[in-house]
């Protein structure tokens, strides 16, 4: 995990192709994952059309407009961060990851509002079908933001010990392809909870 | 050399940003007009447009060889059998 020599007599770019089908094949799993519990969406809207029209009004659709865009620019940050890394640009590359960790923290914090919201109007993941499933998905999707935020502040930490060059930021790349995942399923997430229910 | 193609990539990236939240926006009006299940399918169209985006651009599958295409695509194919097979049965059941 540490230094900038390459493993086991591989190039630093063969490691680096080899890290990145690792964290493809880690999605992969991912996309299963959050794969079941889409299945179970579409199974249960098709039944009850109706009820996910209902109580997919009682969300807070603006709130979730600006989650997305919040999401999508911490996604731009940490693209713009690997890119500095990469020119050698160590500040700039921290000052972006750092910005990442705090969108991610802004994420969570309307979550949390959201969340409080939903309890206050007496809707609990066992109010209904849709509840249950709003509740689970963000609630797992939010999971992953945690991880995120966890495995960027590493990030953050090794670069400004200045472990990472031009050469090897491979954890940085690693990272920023999770972080683009859980991007990419907030993507879907939002027009099927917050826009069409 | 390095300095040109890293100002590029900004730019890219920045572009690349500016079209999903325009397509944010445009989904999140969209929602607003009555169309019955075409709402739906502009959600989920528009939705795919931009995990398309973030796909090629931000996580580099548009610079990435083929080896990890498959690797980014196959899952989906499996996704797809799990809903497709899901589907079958509770809609032909009864």
């Amino acid at each position: 995990m540490s230094g900038t020599e390459s493993h086991g007599g591989e190039t630093p770019a063969q490691a680096l192709a080899t890290a990145k089908l690792g964290i493809w094949t880690f999605l992969a799993t991912e996309v299963l994952l959050f794969g079941g519990l889409f299945t179970c969406y579409i199974v249960f809207r098709l039944k009850y059309p109706e009820l996910f029209y209902t109580e997919h009004l009682k969300l807070n659709r603006p709130l979730g407009l600006v989650n997305t865009v919040v999401l999508i620019t911490s996604s731009l940050t940490m693209a713009l961060g690997i890119a500095a890394m990469k020119q050698g640009l160590r500040r700039r590359a921290t000052a972006c990851i750092s910005l990442t960790i705090l969108l991610a923290c802004g994420f969570l914090g309307v979550k949390y509002v959201e969340w409080s919201e939903d309890f206050s109007h007496g809707l609990y993941p066992g109010t209904n079908l849709f509840f249950s499933l709003y509740f689970m998905m963000t609630g797992l999707h939010g999971i992953h933001v945690v991880a995120g935020i966890c495995a960027l502040c590493w990030v953050l930490v090794l670069a400004r010990r200045g472990r990472f060059s031009p050469e090897y930021s491979t954890p940085v790349e690693i990272t920023g392809l999770y972080w683009h995942f859980v991007d990419l399923v907030w993507i879907y997430l939002f027009p099927l909870l917050y826009l069409v229910g | 050399m390095l300095n040109t193609s890293s100002t590029k990539a900004y730019r890219t990236y920045i572009l690349v940003w500016l079209a999903l939240l325009v397509l944010t926006v445009v989904t999140w009006l969209v929602s607003y007009v009555h169309l019955g299940m075409l709402n739906v399918t502009v959600a989920m169209l528009i939705a795919s447009m931009k995990a398309l985006l973030v796909a090629l651009f931000f996580m580099h599958l548009r610079y990435e060889n083929r080896l990890l295409w498959a690797f980014a695509i196959i899952p989906l194919g499996f996704l797809t059998l799990i809903i497709g097979g899901t589907l079958a049965d509770v809609l032909l059941r009864d």
